[in-house]
Protein backbone atom coordinates (compact mmCIF):
# COMPACT_ATOMS: atom_id res chain seq x y z
CA UNK A 1 0.00 0.00 0.00
CA UNK A 2 2.68 2.41 1.20
CA UNK A 3 4.97 1.47 -1.67
CA UNK A 4 2.29 2.04 -4.29
CA UNK A 5 1.46 5.41 -2.79
CA UNK A 6 5.11 6.50 -2.90
CA UNK A 7 5.41 5.21 -6.46
CA UNK A 8 2.36 7.19 -7.55
CA UNK A 9 3.68 10.36 -5.89
CA UNK A 10 7.12 9.80 -7.44
CA UNK A 11 5.77 9.28 -10.95
CA UNK A 12 3.32 12.17 -10.56
CA UNK A 13 6.13 14.50 -9.56
CA UNK A 14 8.32 13.38 -12.45
CA UNK A 15 5.40 13.81 -14.86
CA UNK A 16 4.80 17.37 -13.69
CA UNK A 17 8.51 18.17 -13.98
CA UNK A 18 8.71 16.75 -17.52
CA UNK A 19 5.67 18.83 -18.57
CA UNK A 20 7.17 21.92 -16.92
CA UNK A 21 10.53 21.46 -18.69
CA UNK A 22 8.76 20.95 -22.04
CA UNK A 23 6.75 24.13 -21.40
CA UNK A 24 9.94 26.04 -20.59
CA UNK A 25 11.56 24.81 -23.82
CA UNK A 26 8.66 26.32 -25.74
CA UNK A 27 8.52 29.39 -23.48
CA UNK A 28 8.02 31.71 -26.47
CA UNK A 29 4.69 30.00 -27.22
CA UNK A 30 3.55 29.04 -23.72
CA UNK A 31 4.48 32.05 -21.59
CA UNK A 32 1.67 34.65 -21.36
CA UNK A 33 4.11 37.61 -21.42
CA UNK A 34 7.67 38.44 -22.47
CA UNK A 35 10.13 37.81 -19.58
CA UNK A 36 11.32 41.43 -19.31
CA UNK A 37 8.01 43.23 -19.95
CA UNK A 38 6.54 45.20 -17.06
CA UNK A 39 2.91 44.15 -16.96
CA UNK A 40 1.61 45.19 -13.55
CA UNK A 41 2.44 46.52 -10.13
CA UNK A 42 5.17 45.27 -7.84
CA UNK A 43 4.41 41.92 -6.18
CA UNK A 44 0.81 41.30 -7.21
CA UNK A 45 -0.38 38.16 -5.43
CA UNK A 46 -1.03 34.81 -7.10
CA UNK A 47 -4.50 34.11 -8.51
CA UNK A 48 -5.85 32.67 -5.26
CA UNK A 49 -4.62 35.64 -3.25
CA UNK A 50 -5.46 38.49 -5.62
CA UNK A 51 -8.94 37.95 -7.00
CA UNK A 52 -9.56 41.51 -8.16
CA UNK A 53 -10.57 42.23 -11.77
CA UNK A 54 -7.25 43.91 -12.54
CA UNK A 55 -5.14 40.88 -11.62
CA UNK A 56 -4.20 39.16 -14.85
CA UNK A 57 -1.07 37.27 -13.84
CA UNK A 58 -1.49 33.64 -12.83
CA UNK A 59 1.29 33.62 -10.24
CA UNK A 60 1.43 37.39 -9.70
CA UNK A 61 4.32 39.72 -10.48
CA UNK A 62 7.92 40.11 -9.33
CA UNK A 63 9.77 43.04 -7.73
CA UNK A 64 9.62 45.09 -10.95
CA UNK A 65 6.07 44.13 -11.92
CA UNK A 66 7.11 41.52 -14.45
CA UNK A 67 4.94 38.41 -14.89
CA UNK A 68 6.24 35.74 -12.54
CA UNK A 69 5.01 32.71 -14.49
CA UNK A 70 6.66 33.87 -17.73
CA UNK A 71 9.92 34.60 -15.95
CA UNK A 72 9.78 31.21 -14.24
CA UNK A 73 9.45 29.48 -17.62
CA UNK A 74 12.30 31.43 -19.22
CA UNK A 75 14.34 31.15 -16.02
CA UNK A 76 13.95 27.37 -15.90
CA UNK A 77 15.25 27.15 -19.46
CA UNK A 78 18.22 29.44 -18.77
CA UNK A 79 19.26 27.70 -15.56
CA UNK A 80 18.82 24.23 -17.09
CA UNK A 81 20.83 25.18 -20.17
CA UNK A 82 23.74 26.49 -18.12
CA UNK A 83 23.63 23.49 -15.77
CA UNK A 84 23.50 21.00 -18.67
CA UNK A 85 26.29 22.79 -20.51
CA UNK A 86 28.44 22.82 -17.38
CA UNK A 87 27.76 19.13 -16.70
CA UNK A 88 28.69 18.18 -20.28
CA UNK A 89 31.84 20.30 -20.01
CA UNK A 90 32.77 18.60 -16.72
CA UNK A 91 32.22 15.17 -18.28
CA UNK A 92 34.22 16.05 -21.39
CA UNK A 93 37.15 17.14 -19.20
CA UNK A 94 36.81 14.27 -16.70
CA UNK A 95 36.34 11.51 -19.27
CA UNK A 96 39.05 12.85 -21.57
CA UNK A 97 41.71 13.02 -18.86
CA UNK A 98 40.42 9.92 -17.04
CA UNK A 99 40.64 7.65 -20.10
CA UNK A 100 43.95 9.19 -21.12
CA UNK A 101 45.40 8.56 -17.66
CA UNK A 102 44.13 4.96 -17.68
CA UNK A 103 45.59 4.26 -21.14
CA UNK A 104 48.91 6.07 -20.68
CA UNK A 105 49.54 5.05 -17.03
CA UNK A 106 52.92 5.91 -15.49
CA UNK A 107 53.84 9.53 -15.09
CA UNK A 108 50.85 10.98 -16.97
CA UNK A 109 48.46 9.02 -14.75
CA UNK A 110 50.39 10.11 -11.64
CA UNK A 111 50.37 13.79 -12.64
CA UNK A 112 46.65 13.85 -13.56
CA UNK A 113 45.65 12.02 -10.37
CA UNK A 114 47.62 14.34 -8.07
CA UNK A 115 46.12 17.43 -9.73
CA UNK A 116 42.63 15.93 -9.34
CA UNK A 117 43.36 15.19 -5.65
CA UNK A 118 44.41 18.78 -5.13
CA UNK A 119 41.25 20.15 -6.77
CA UNK A 120 39.00 17.85 -4.76
CA UNK A 121 40.73 18.81 -1.50
CA UNK A 122 39.56 22.44 -1.79
CA UNK A 123 35.86 23.15 -1.21
CA UNK A 124 34.11 23.85 -4.53
CA UNK A 125 32.36 27.01 -3.40
CA UNK A 126 35.61 28.57 -2.19
CA UNK A 127 37.48 27.94 -5.46
CA UNK A 128 34.55 29.36 -7.40
CA UNK A 129 34.32 32.47 -5.22
CA UNK A 130 38.07 33.01 -5.55
CA UNK A 131 38.02 32.82 -9.35
CA UNK A 132 34.90 34.99 -9.60
CA UNK A 133 36.57 37.57 -7.32
CA UNK A 134 39.53 37.67 -9.67
CA UNK A 135 37.77 37.55 -13.05
CA UNK A 136 34.25 38.85 -12.37
CA UNK A 137 30.98 36.93 -12.70
CA UNK A 138 29.82 35.61 -16.09
CA UNK A 139 28.27 32.45 -17.50
CA UNK A 140 31.47 31.46 -19.35
CA UNK A 141 33.56 31.71 -16.20
CA UNK A 142 30.98 29.69 -14.26
CA UNK A 143 30.93 26.87 -16.82
CA UNK A 144 34.74 26.84 -16.99
CA UNK A 145 35.13 26.59 -13.21
CA UNK A 146 32.56 23.80 -12.94
CA UNK A 147 34.22 21.97 -15.85
CA UNK A 148 37.49 21.91 -13.89
CA UNK A 149 36.17 21.39 -10.34
CA UNK A 150 33.52 18.78 -11.13
CA UNK A 151 35.66 17.42 -13.97
CA UNK A 152 38.18 16.35 -11.31
CA UNK A 153 35.49 14.26 -9.61
CA UNK A 154 34.35 12.73 -12.90
CA UNK A 155 38.02 12.05 -13.67
CA UNK A 156 38.31 9.73 -10.67
CA UNK A 157 35.37 7.61 -11.75
CA UNK A 158 36.29 7.63 -15.46
CA UNK A 159 39.88 6.60 -14.70
CA UNK A 160 38.72 3.83 -12.38
CA UNK A 161 36.24 2.24 -14.80
CA UNK A 162 38.61 2.68 -17.76
CA UNK A 163 41.38 0.87 -15.84
CA UNK A 164 39.25 -2.28 -15.86
CA UNK A 165 38.72 -2.08 -19.62
CA UNK A 166 42.43 -1.46 -20.23
CA UNK A 167 43.18 -4.83 -18.66
CA UNK A 168 40.91 -6.62 -21.19
CA UNK A 169 42.27 -8.61 -24.10
CA UNK A 170 40.20 -6.84 -26.75
CA UNK A 171 41.66 -3.54 -25.60
CA UNK A 172 45.20 -4.95 -25.72
CA UNK A 173 44.62 -6.22 -29.27
CA UNK A 174 43.25 -2.85 -30.37
CA UNK A 175 46.35 -1.21 -28.99
CA UNK A 176 48.56 -3.74 -30.81
CA UNK A 177 46.63 -3.04 -34.03
CA UNK A 178 48.07 0.46 -33.67
CA UNK A 179 44.78 2.30 -33.09
CA UNK A 180 45.26 5.92 -32.07
CA UNK A 181 44.29 7.43 -28.71
CA UNK A 182 41.03 8.86 -30.02
CA UNK A 183 39.85 5.48 -31.31
CA UNK A 184 40.85 3.71 -28.10
CA UNK A 185 38.91 6.22 -26.00
CA UNK A 186 35.75 6.52 -28.11
CA UNK A 187 35.39 3.02 -29.58
CA UNK A 188 37.07 0.65 -27.14
CA UNK A 189 36.49 2.14 -23.67
CA UNK A 190 33.50 4.48 -23.84
CA UNK A 191 30.85 2.01 -25.11
CA UNK A 192 31.78 -0.42 -22.33
CA UNK A 193 31.62 1.98 -19.40
CA UNK A 194 28.42 3.80 -20.34
CA UNK A 195 26.29 2.67 -17.41
CA UNK A 196 28.35 3.97 -14.44
CA UNK A 197 28.99 7.21 -16.32
CA UNK A 198 25.31 7.76 -17.08
CA UNK A 199 24.38 7.16 -13.43
CA UNK A 200 27.09 9.59 -12.38
CA UNK A 201 25.77 12.10 -14.92
CA UNK A 202 22.38 12.24 -13.19
CA UNK A 203 23.90 12.82 -9.75
CA UNK A 204 26.49 15.31 -11.00
CA UNK A 205 23.85 17.24 -12.93
CA UNK A 206 21.77 17.54 -9.79
CA UNK A 207 24.73 18.89 -7.77
CA UNK A 208 25.72 21.31 -10.52
CA UNK A 209 22.15 22.53 -10.96
CA UNK A 210 21.81 23.24 -7.22
CA UNK A 211 25.28 24.80 -7.16
CA UNK A 212 24.46 27.20 -10.01
CA UNK A 213 21.16 28.07 -8.35
CA UNK A 214 23.02 28.83 -5.10
CA UNK A 215 25.62 30.98 -6.87
CA UNK A 216 22.92 32.90 -8.74
CA UNK A 217 21.15 33.35 -5.43
CA UNK A 218 24.35 34.89 -4.06
CA UNK A 219 24.36 37.25 -7.06
CA UNK A 220 27.42 35.66 -8.65
CA UNK A 221 25.84 33.47 -11.35
CA UNK A 222 23.74 34.61 -14.29
CA UNK A 223 23.41 38.37 -14.34
CA UNK A 224 20.21 40.44 -14.61
CA UNK A 225 17.98 41.13 -16.52
CA UNK A 226 18.31 37.51 -17.67
CA UNK A 227 15.60 35.44 -15.98
CA UNK A 228 17.18 32.77 -13.79
CA UNK A 229 15.75 30.72 -10.95
CA UNK A 230 18.43 31.43 -8.34
CA UNK A 231 18.52 35.18 -8.86
CA UNK A 232 14.69 35.30 -8.92
CA UNK A 233 14.70 33.95 -5.36
CA UNK A 234 17.14 36.62 -4.23
CA UNK A 235 15.44 39.52 -6.02
CA UNK A 236 12.08 38.63 -4.53
CA UNK A 237 13.36 37.55 -1.11
CA UNK A 238 12.02 40.57 0.78
CA UNK A 239 8.48 39.90 -0.53
CA UNK A 240 8.04 37.26 2.18
CA UNK A 241 7.71 40.00 4.79
CA UNK A 242 4.54 41.16 2.98
CA UNK A 243 3.12 37.64 2.79
CA UNK A 244 3.75 37.44 -0.97
CA UNK A 245 4.88 34.04 -2.18
CA UNK A 246 7.04 35.34 -5.06
CA UNK A 247 10.40 33.91 -3.84
CA UNK A 248 8.81 30.52 -3.15
CA UNK A 249 7.88 29.74 -6.72
CA UNK A 250 11.41 29.75 -8.20
CA UNK A 251 12.73 27.98 -5.09
CA UNK A 252 10.03 25.33 -5.43
CA UNK A 253 10.81 24.83 -9.13
CA UNK A 254 14.48 24.28 -8.25
CA UNK A 255 13.59 21.82 -5.50
CA UNK A 256 11.16 19.88 -7.71
CA UNK A 257 13.58 19.60 -10.61
CA UNK A 258 16.35 18.40 -8.30
CA UNK A 259 14.09 15.87 -6.55
CA UNK A 260 12.85 14.50 -9.90
CA UNK A 261 16.40 14.06 -11.23
CA UNK A 262 17.50 12.42 -7.98
CA UNK A 263 14.50 10.06 -7.97
CA UNK A 264 15.23 9.02 -11.54
CA UNK A 265 18.93 8.37 -11.00
CA UNK A 266 18.13 6.45 -7.82
CA UNK A 267 15.64 4.31 -9.78
CA UNK A 268 18.36 3.76 -12.41
CA UNK A 269 20.84 2.59 -9.79
CA UNK A 270 18.27 0.24 -8.28
CA UNK A 271 17.32 -1.20 -11.67
CA UNK A 272 21.00 -1.79 -12.45
CA UNK A 273 21.59 -3.52 -9.11
CA UNK A 274 18.65 -5.83 -9.77
CA UNK A 275 19.88 -6.75 -13.26
CA UNK B 1 57.38 3.87 15.39
CA UNK B 2 54.41 1.63 14.80
CA UNK B 3 52.73 1.24 11.43
CA UNK B 4 49.73 3.18 12.72
CA UNK B 5 51.65 6.29 13.78
CA UNK B 6 53.67 6.26 10.57
CA UNK B 7 50.54 6.07 8.38
CA UNK B 8 48.89 8.86 10.34
CA UNK B 9 51.98 11.07 10.22
CA UNK B 10 52.24 10.54 6.45
CA UNK B 11 48.61 11.55 6.08
CA UNK B 12 49.11 14.69 8.17
CA UNK B 13 52.24 15.61 6.23
CA UNK B 14 50.32 15.19 2.98
CA UNK B 15 47.64 17.61 4.23
CA UNK B 16 50.23 20.19 5.21
CA UNK B 17 51.73 20.02 1.72
CA UNK B 18 48.20 20.31 0.34
CA UNK B 19 47.54 23.39 2.46
CA UNK B 20 50.74 25.04 1.20
CA UNK B 21 49.73 24.28 -2.41
CA UNK B 22 46.25 25.67 -1.76
CA UNK B 23 47.66 28.89 -0.30
CA UNK B 24 49.90 29.20 -3.38
CA UNK B 25 46.79 28.76 -5.52
CA UNK B 26 44.76 31.23 -3.48
CA UNK B 27 47.52 33.81 -3.78
CA UNK B 28 48.20 33.36 -7.48
CA UNK B 29 44.55 32.98 -8.58
CA UNK B 30 44.51 36.74 -8.34
CA UNK B 31 47.70 36.96 -10.37
CA UNK B 32 46.49 34.65 -13.12
CA UNK B 33 43.79 37.07 -14.12
CA UNK B 34 44.18 38.47 -17.59
CA UNK B 35 44.99 42.18 -17.52
CA UNK B 36 45.73 44.26 -14.46
CA UNK B 37 44.47 43.73 -10.91
CA UNK B 38 44.62 47.43 -10.15
CA UNK B 39 42.52 48.27 -13.19
CA UNK B 40 40.06 45.49 -12.37
CA UNK B 41 39.55 47.01 -8.92
CA UNK B 42 39.39 50.68 -9.89
CA UNK B 43 37.48 50.26 -13.16
CA UNK B 44 38.28 51.56 -16.64
CA UNK B 45 37.86 55.23 -15.75
CA UNK B 46 40.75 55.30 -13.24
CA UNK B 47 43.59 57.74 -13.74
CA UNK B 48 47.17 56.63 -14.33
CA UNK B 49 48.27 58.06 -10.96
CA UNK B 50 45.55 56.19 -9.08
CA UNK B 51 46.50 52.95 -10.83
CA UNK B 52 50.18 53.43 -10.01
CA UNK B 53 49.36 54.27 -6.38
CA UNK B 54 47.20 51.15 -5.96
CA UNK B 55 49.86 48.99 -7.64
CA UNK B 56 52.46 50.22 -5.15
CA UNK B 57 50.04 49.70 -2.27
CA UNK B 58 49.27 46.14 -3.34
CA UNK B 59 53.01 45.63 -3.94
CA UNK B 60 52.32 44.68 -7.56
CA UNK B 61 55.59 46.20 -8.75
CA UNK B 62 57.61 43.60 -6.85
CA UNK B 63 58.39 40.10 -8.16
CA UNK B 64 55.58 37.57 -7.62
CA UNK B 65 57.62 35.10 -5.56
CA UNK B 66 58.73 37.85 -3.19
CA UNK B 67 55.12 39.03 -2.80
CA UNK B 68 53.99 35.49 -2.01
CA UNK B 69 56.75 35.05 0.56
CA UNK B 70 55.78 38.34 2.15
CA UNK B 71 52.08 37.43 2.26
CA UNK B 72 52.73 33.91 3.56
CA UNK B 73 55.05 35.28 6.29
CA UNK B 74 52.30 37.68 7.35
CA UNK B 75 49.65 34.94 7.37
CA UNK B 76 51.84 32.74 9.58
CA UNK B 77 51.99 35.64 12.04
CA UNK B 78 48.25 36.23 11.89
CA UNK B 79 48.52 39.23 9.58
CA UNK B 80 46.34 38.97 6.47
CA UNK B 81 47.04 42.48 5.17
CA UNK B 82 44.67 45.44 4.91
CA UNK B 83 41.18 45.47 3.42
CA UNK B 84 40.96 47.55 0.25
CA UNK B 85 37.44 48.86 0.87
CA UNK B 86 37.51 49.66 4.60
CA UNK B 87 41.26 50.16 5.12
CA UNK B 88 41.08 48.14 8.34
CA UNK B 89 43.41 45.23 9.10
CA UNK B 90 41.83 42.04 7.74
CA UNK B 91 42.57 40.18 10.98
CA UNK B 92 40.42 42.59 13.03
CA UNK B 93 37.46 42.27 10.64
CA UNK B 94 37.70 38.51 10.49
CA UNK B 95 38.13 37.52 14.14
CA UNK B 96 34.60 38.57 15.26
CA UNK B 97 33.06 36.99 12.18
CA UNK B 98 34.95 33.71 12.42
CA UNK B 99 33.66 33.30 15.97
CA UNK B 100 30.09 33.85 14.75
CA UNK B 101 30.48 31.29 11.96
CA UNK B 102 31.89 28.69 14.34
CA UNK B 103 29.00 29.37 16.72
CA UNK B 104 26.45 28.70 13.96
CA UNK B 105 28.24 25.58 12.76
CA UNK B 106 28.51 24.25 16.32
CA UNK B 107 24.80 24.76 16.97
CA UNK B 108 23.90 23.07 13.67
CA UNK B 109 26.18 20.17 14.57
CA UNK B 110 24.62 19.89 18.03
CA UNK B 111 21.20 19.55 16.41
CA UNK B 112 22.11 17.33 13.48
CA UNK B 113 24.50 14.72 14.87
CA UNK B 114 22.19 13.21 17.56
CA UNK B 115 19.23 13.41 15.18
CA UNK B 116 21.11 11.70 12.35
CA UNK B 117 22.35 8.98 14.71
CA UNK B 118 18.84 8.27 16.05
CA UNK B 119 17.22 8.27 12.60
CA UNK B 120 20.02 6.28 10.98
CA UNK B 121 20.13 3.56 13.65
CA UNK B 122 16.33 3.42 13.77
CA UNK B 123 15.82 3.01 10.05
CA UNK B 124 18.61 0.40 9.84
CA UNK B 125 17.07 -1.68 12.63
CA UNK B 126 13.58 -1.50 11.17
CA UNK B 127 14.72 -1.83 7.56
CA UNK B 128 11.83 -1.86 5.10
CA UNK B 129 9.31 -0.65 7.67
CA UNK B 130 7.07 2.36 7.15
CA UNK B 131 9.45 4.44 9.29
CA UNK B 132 12.40 3.45 7.09
CA UNK B 133 10.57 4.18 3.85
CA UNK B 134 9.26 7.56 4.97
CA UNK B 135 12.71 8.50 6.28
CA UNK B 136 14.28 7.51 2.97
CA UNK B 137 11.81 9.59 0.93
CA UNK B 138 12.11 12.61 3.23
CA UNK B 139 15.91 12.54 3.21
CA UNK B 140 16.01 12.27 -0.58
CA UNK B 141 13.80 15.35 -0.70
CA UNK B 142 15.93 17.17 1.87
CA UNK B 143 19.14 16.49 -0.09
CA UNK B 144 17.56 17.84 -3.28
CA UNK B 145 16.16 21.03 -1.78
CA UNK B 146 18.24 24.17 -2.05
CA UNK B 147 19.11 25.79 1.30
CA UNK B 148 17.20 28.95 0.47
CA UNK B 149 13.98 27.02 -0.10
CA UNK B 150 14.22 25.42 3.33
CA UNK B 151 15.31 28.71 4.89
CA UNK B 152 12.51 30.84 3.45
CA UNK B 153 9.91 28.20 4.29
CA UNK B 154 11.12 28.27 7.91
CA UNK B 155 11.11 32.08 7.94
CA UNK B 156 7.59 32.20 6.49
CA UNK B 157 6.29 29.76 9.11
CA UNK B 158 8.21 30.54 12.30
CA UNK B 159 9.12 34.18 11.86
CA UNK B 160 6.17 35.67 9.95
CA UNK B 161 3.23 33.38 10.58
CA UNK B 162 3.77 32.48 14.23
CA UNK B 163 6.45 35.05 15.09
CA UNK B 164 8.41 32.75 17.39
CA UNK B 165 11.91 33.43 16.06
CA UNK B 166 13.41 36.51 14.35
CA UNK B 167 13.59 36.39 10.50
CA UNK B 168 17.05 37.97 10.51
CA UNK B 169 19.90 36.81 12.75
CA UNK B 170 21.40 39.95 14.24
CA UNK B 171 24.17 39.50 16.80
CA UNK B 172 26.67 41.98 18.18
CA UNK B 173 29.77 41.63 20.30
CA UNK B 174 27.68 41.95 23.49
CA UNK B 175 24.89 39.50 22.67
CA UNK B 176 24.21 37.10 25.50
CA UNK B 177 24.14 33.34 25.08
CA UNK B 178 20.31 33.27 24.94
CA UNK B 179 20.18 36.12 22.41
CA UNK B 180 22.47 34.18 20.15
CA UNK B 181 20.51 30.96 20.58
CA UNK B 182 17.27 32.75 19.69
CA UNK B 183 18.82 34.40 16.62
CA UNK B 184 20.51 31.24 15.41
CA UNK B 185 17.77 28.63 15.75
CA UNK B 186 16.37 29.04 12.23
CA UNK B 187 19.72 29.16 10.37
CA UNK B 188 20.96 26.20 12.41
CA UNK B 189 17.87 24.14 11.52
CA UNK B 190 18.30 25.07 7.85
CA UNK B 191 21.91 23.89 7.90
CA UNK B 192 21.03 20.77 9.84
CA UNK B 193 18.38 19.83 7.28
CA UNK B 194 20.71 18.89 4.44
CA UNK B 195 23.43 17.46 6.68
CA UNK B 196 21.09 15.21 8.68
CA UNK B 197 19.76 13.68 5.47
CA UNK B 198 23.21 12.83 4.17
CA UNK B 199 24.56 11.58 7.52
CA UNK B 200 21.47 9.51 8.19
CA UNK B 201 21.74 7.70 4.85
CA UNK B 202 25.41 6.88 5.40
CA UNK B 203 24.85 5.75 9.00
CA UNK B 204 21.98 3.52 7.89
CA UNK B 205 24.14 1.96 5.17
CA UNK B 206 27.04 1.41 7.59
CA UNK B 207 24.85 -0.33 10.17
CA UNK B 208 23.03 -2.46 7.59
CA UNK B 209 26.44 -3.55 6.34
CA UNK B 210 27.40 -4.78 9.80
CA UNK B 211 23.97 -6.31 10.56
CA UNK B 212 24.29 -8.53 7.49
CA UNK B 213 27.65 -9.98 8.50
CA UNK B 214 27.97 -13.61 9.78
CA UNK B 215 29.01 -12.69 13.33
CA UNK B 216 25.73 -10.83 13.83
CA UNK B 217 23.75 -13.86 12.65
CA UNK B 218 25.86 -15.96 15.03
CA UNK B 219 25.08 -13.62 17.93
CA UNK B 220 21.37 -13.84 17.14
CA UNK B 221 21.47 -17.63 16.92
CA UNK B 222 23.20 -17.79 20.30
CA UNK B 223 20.06 -16.14 21.65
CA UNK B 224 21.69 -12.87 22.61
CA UNK B 225 19.16 -10.13 23.43
CA UNK B 226 18.71 -7.40 20.80
CA UNK B 227 19.99 -4.61 23.03
CA UNK B 228 23.29 -6.36 23.69
CA UNK B 229 23.65 -7.36 20.03
CA UNK B 230 23.32 -3.77 18.90
CA UNK B 231 25.34 -2.05 21.61
CA UNK B 232 28.17 -4.56 22.01
CA UNK B 233 28.49 -6.09 18.55
CA UNK B 234 26.96 -3.90 15.82
CA UNK B 235 27.82 -0.35 16.89
CA UNK B 236 31.55 -0.81 17.65
CA UNK B 237 32.04 -2.33 14.21
CA UNK B 238 30.05 0.36 12.46
CA UNK B 239 31.80 3.12 14.43
CA UNK B 240 34.57 3.81 11.92
CA UNK B 241 32.41 4.71 8.91
CA UNK B 242 29.95 6.57 11.15
CA UNK B 243 32.63 8.78 12.73
CA UNK B 244 34.09 9.33 9.29
CA UNK B 245 30.82 10.53 7.79
CA UNK B 246 30.10 12.76 10.79
CA UNK B 247 33.45 14.54 10.50
CA UNK B 248 33.09 14.89 6.71
CA UNK B 249 29.69 16.50 7.25
CA UNK B 250 31.17 18.90 9.79
CA UNK B 251 33.50 20.02 6.99
CA UNK B 252 30.46 20.49 4.79
CA UNK B 253 28.72 22.49 7.53
CA UNK B 254 31.59 24.97 7.74
CA UNK B 255 31.41 25.69 4.00
CA UNK B 256 27.64 25.29 3.57
CA UNK B 257 27.33 28.06 6.13
CA UNK B 258 28.07 30.66 3.41
CA UNK B 259 24.65 30.57 1.72
CA UNK B 260 22.74 30.33 4.99
CA UNK B 261 24.57 33.34 6.44
CA UNK B 262 23.60 35.41 3.41
CA UNK B 263 19.94 34.40 3.72
CA UNK B 264 19.72 35.33 7.39
CA UNK B 265 22.02 38.37 7.08
CA UNK B 266 24.16 36.85 9.82
CA UNK B 267 27.51 38.62 10.35
CA UNK B 268 29.68 35.57 9.78
CA UNK B 269 32.73 34.79 7.70
CA UNK B 270 30.66 33.44 4.80
CA UNK B 271 28.66 36.61 4.37
CA UNK B 272 31.90 38.59 4.55
CA UNK B 273 33.43 36.39 1.86
CA UNK B 274 30.48 36.91 -0.49
CA UNK B 275 30.50 40.67 0.10
CA UNK B 276 34.22 40.93 -0.53
CA UNK B 277 33.92 38.84 -3.71
CA UNK B 278 31.25 41.25 -4.95
CA UNK B 279 33.41 44.27 -4.04
CA UNK B 280 36.57 42.48 -5.25
CA UNK B 281 38.31 43.19 -1.96
CA UNK B 282 41.11 40.74 -2.70
CA UNK B 283 42.99 40.61 0.66
CA UNK B 284 39.69 39.77 2.40
CA UNK B 285 38.81 37.15 -0.24
CA UNK B 286 42.22 35.54 0.15
CA UNK B 287 42.01 35.47 3.94
CA UNK B 288 38.44 34.12 3.95
CA UNK B 289 39.17 31.43 1.36
CA UNK B 290 42.31 30.35 3.19
CA UNK B 291 40.49 29.99 6.50
CA UNK B 292 37.60 28.03 4.96
CA UNK B 293 39.97 25.81 2.98
CA UNK B 294 42.15 25.19 6.04
CA UNK B 295 39.21 24.18 8.25
CA UNK B 296 37.80 21.96 5.50
CA UNK B 297 41.16 20.30 4.93
CA UNK B 298 41.80 19.82 8.65
CA UNK B 299 38.43 18.14 9.20
CA UNK B 300 38.97 15.90 6.17
CA UNK B 301 42.35 14.88 7.56
CA UNK B 302 40.81 14.16 10.95
CA UNK B 303 38.18 11.99 9.24
CA UNK B 304 40.87 10.06 7.38
CA UNK B 305 43.05 9.62 10.46
CA UNK B 306 40.10 8.36 12.51
CA UNK B 307 39.12 5.96 9.74
CA UNK B 308 42.68 4.60 9.62
CA UNK B 309 42.81 4.32 13.41
CA UNK B 310 39.53 2.38 13.52
CA UNK B 311 40.07 0.17 10.50
CA UNK B 312 43.32 -1.85 10.48
CA UNK B 313 42.82 -2.74 6.82
CA UNK B 314 43.44 0.87 5.78
CA UNK B 315 46.86 0.91 7.45
CA UNK B 316 48.51 -0.62 4.42
CA UNK B 317 47.51 1.50 1.44
CA UNK B 318 47.90 -0.36 -1.83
Amino acid sequence: MMTTLFKIIGWGLRGIVVLWVLASLGAEFVAPYKPNDIVGQMWNGAFWQDTSETARQVLGTDQLGRDLLSRLLYGTRNTLTVALGATFAAFAVGIGFGFWAAIARGRIDMACSRVADLIIAVPTLIVTLLVIAAVGPSVGVLVAIIAVVDGARVFRLARLVAMNICAMEYFESARLRGENLRWLMLHEILPNVRMPLITEFGLRFCFIFLFIAALSFLGLGLQPPEADLGSMVRENASAISFGVLAPFFPAAVIAMLAIAVNLSSEALVRAKRRA
Amino acid sequence: MTVLTRTILTRIAASIIMLVLISVFIFFAVDMLPGDVARAILGSSATTEALAALRTKLGLDEPAVWRFAHWAWGVLHGDFGTSITTQEPVTTIISFRLGNTLWLAALAAAISIPLALALGIGSALWEGSAFDRIASIVTLGAISMPEFFVAYSLVALFALNWQIFPPISTVTTDSTFLDRLDALILPAITLAFAVVAHMMRMIRAAILDVLGSPFMVMAELKGMPLRRRILRHALPNAAAPIINVIVLNLAYLIVGVVVVEVIFVYPGLGQLLIDSVAQRDLPLVQAGSLIFAAIYLTLNTVADVLAIAFNPRLRFPR
